[in-house]
């Protein structure tokens, strides 16, 4: 009803999924979305085909803790550091990005040297990414 | 904006529009934080009581695809508009997947739409505690008009009453029993019938259907929800359907419900908060303060009654310290 209450308490931790790019794989961005949700999370799906703005607009508008980004089809190299260099033109760098898909170790390698936190691919257990995106939401709130 | 320097800083930057300090202070509200009262109050005398639509109906009718053709005829006709959309939260994880985003196109350059998801954290009834407050912080930040999409459970999703001006009713053709359902709860709180997906087959029975629902309560002088198909594939009936929401609002005008209808639904918040408050201070004083726990014993030990006990406990009824 009308009202809040006003006790401080632990949040939940808000993450915002989304797909940039042409990319129709989506059952990885799904099952990653579910576990973060069963692990408590408000977890906003945005669904495919986003544009970097459209992801960086979503993810200031809803104010959440940490971006998830998921990409099966090969451009994250382009699309995952224009996220980055949005969030920093937008004063939103302190927000951590994480990410999963199809994305050889090279390209790893160079996108966490660039600013994303950390990066799982095919595979990947849910109970460890649970873990990383309670660490990196919780360090960054 | 004029003459907001002596408001807070939090407050200052959502009435200026600072757009990331309306999410954050949004948060704030949802999460309790101690930091929403100030803005909340610093806010409250610029709000202007701006329209706020509701759309409520089961699950899948389309309220998300509605919302996002409505932002675009909207944002056409030069109108500011937020979205708050709220969805149910597991009451076993307290997590959620808030996917109404997906059918709102992103419209990542126009400062003149603000789209927040929002879970329903508990609340019953189809909205989220935070989403009244939420809606005047939007005002406050200068949007013409707010749209709440509820979660979308059907028959009691009739807590957006206490929040909307105009309530939107969203059914599709073909629901069935479901219809039967609906009637007792969520077709009495509709100013609008919304049949979404007319482009299916059986979209004018349903219409004929609701019209004879809404024959049977209607009363000389009073509103009276109008019908209107829609299909948002199509893009067919969406602006009937705003020139309807419209034609409730000037209704609320001219009658003088706005006035009545927001001084109910102020009473009711106040009561709302009272009712927090107290209940908190309570629950933790009848174990906590041992005069209370007494009382509290004497009800377990079935010498005083739960409704003897709560009448000692009404405020005009305790003792004064
Ligand atoms: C199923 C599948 C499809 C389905 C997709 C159905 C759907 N709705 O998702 C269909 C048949 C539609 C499809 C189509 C195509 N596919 Co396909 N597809 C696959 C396949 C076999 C499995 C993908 C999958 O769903 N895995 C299951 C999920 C759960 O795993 P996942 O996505 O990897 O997610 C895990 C991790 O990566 C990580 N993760 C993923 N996202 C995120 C996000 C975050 C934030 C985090 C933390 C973690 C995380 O966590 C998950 C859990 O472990 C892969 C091969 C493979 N083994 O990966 C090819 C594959 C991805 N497809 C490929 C290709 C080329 C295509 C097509 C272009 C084929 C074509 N020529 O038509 C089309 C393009 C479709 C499009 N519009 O984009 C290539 C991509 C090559 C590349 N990137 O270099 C692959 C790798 C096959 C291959 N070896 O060539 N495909
Ligand atoms: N045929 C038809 N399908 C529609 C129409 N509007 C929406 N849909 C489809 O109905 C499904 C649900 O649409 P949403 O807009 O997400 O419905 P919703 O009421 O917001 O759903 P929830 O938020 O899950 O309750 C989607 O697959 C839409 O594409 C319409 O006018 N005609
Ligand atoms: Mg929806």
């Amino acid at each position: 009803m009308a009202s809040t209450s006003r006790s401080p308490r632990r949040h939940p931790i808000r993450v915002l999924i989304a797909k940039p790019g042409l990319d129709g794989h989506d059952r990885g961005a799904k099952v990653v979305a579910r576990a973060l949700r069963d692990a408590g999370m408000e977890v906003i799906y945005a669904g495919l085909r986003q544009t970097p703005e459209e992801i960086v607009r979503a993810a200031l508008e809803e104010d959440v803790d940490l971006i998830g980004l998921s990409i099966l089809s090969g451009a994250h190299m382009t699309l995952f550091p224009k996220v980055l260099a949005l969030l920093k033109k937008n004063r939103a760098g302190n927000v951590p990005v994480f990410a999963g898909g199809i994305i050889p170790d090279e390209d790893a390698r160079r996108l966490r040297r660039a600013g994303i936190r950390a990066i799982f691919g095919p595979g990947a257990s849910l109970e460890e990414i649970v873990t990383t995106a309670q660490k990196l939401a919780r360090a960054h709130s | 904006m004029k003459g907001s320097g002596k408001l807070p800083p939090a407050a200052r930057a959502v009435v200026e529009g600072d757009r990331r300090a309306l999410a954050r202070a949004i948060s704030a509200v949802e999460n309790g934080d101690p930091s929403a009262d100030a803005i909340l109050s610093a806010i409250y005398p610029r709000t202007r009581s701006i329209p706020v639509v509701g759309f409520t109906g089961p699950l899948g009718v389309g309220k998300s695809s509605l919302i996002n053709a409505l932002v675009s005829l909207l944002r056409a006709r030069g109108r500011t508009v937020a979205v708050i959309a709220v969805d149910p939260s597991s009451p076993f994880s307290g997590g959620s997947v808030l996917g109404d985003r997906i059918r709102f196109e992103g419209r990542a350059d126009d400062d003149g739409v603000f789209f927040r998801s929002m879970a329903s954290r508990g609340a019953a009834g189809g909205v989220a505690a935070a989403t009244l407050e939420a809606s005047r912080l939007l005002d406050a930040a200068g949007f013409d008009l707010v749209l709440v999409e509820t979660v979308g459970s059907g028959q009691v999703d009739v807590a957006i009453r206490e929040i909307a001006s105009t309530s939107v009713v969203v059914l599709v053709p073909h629901l069935g029993d479901e219809v039967q359902t609906l009637k007792a709860g969520l077709f009495e709180i509709a100013d609008v019938f919304c049949v979404n997906k007319s482009d299916l087959p059986g979209a004018d029975l349903a219409k004929r259907d609701l019209a004879e629902f809404v024959a049977l309560g209607s009363t000389e002088g009073r509103w009276s929800p109008p019908i209107v198909g829609t299909s948002t594939l199509e893009t067919k009936g969406v602006d009937e359907l705003w020139t309807a929401v419209e034609a409730h609002e000037s209704y609320l005008d001219a009658s003088g419900e706005r006035r009545a209808g927001e001084r109910r639904r102020l009473a009711s918040e106040i009561v709302g908060l009272v009712r927090d408050r107290v209940g908190q201070e309570l629950t933790a004083r009848l174990e906590g303060d041992p005069s209370l726990r007494g009382l509290l014993d004497r009800v377990v030990a079935r010498s005083l009654d739960p409704r003897a006990a709560a009448d000692r406990l009404r405020p005009s009824a305790r003792p004064s310290r």
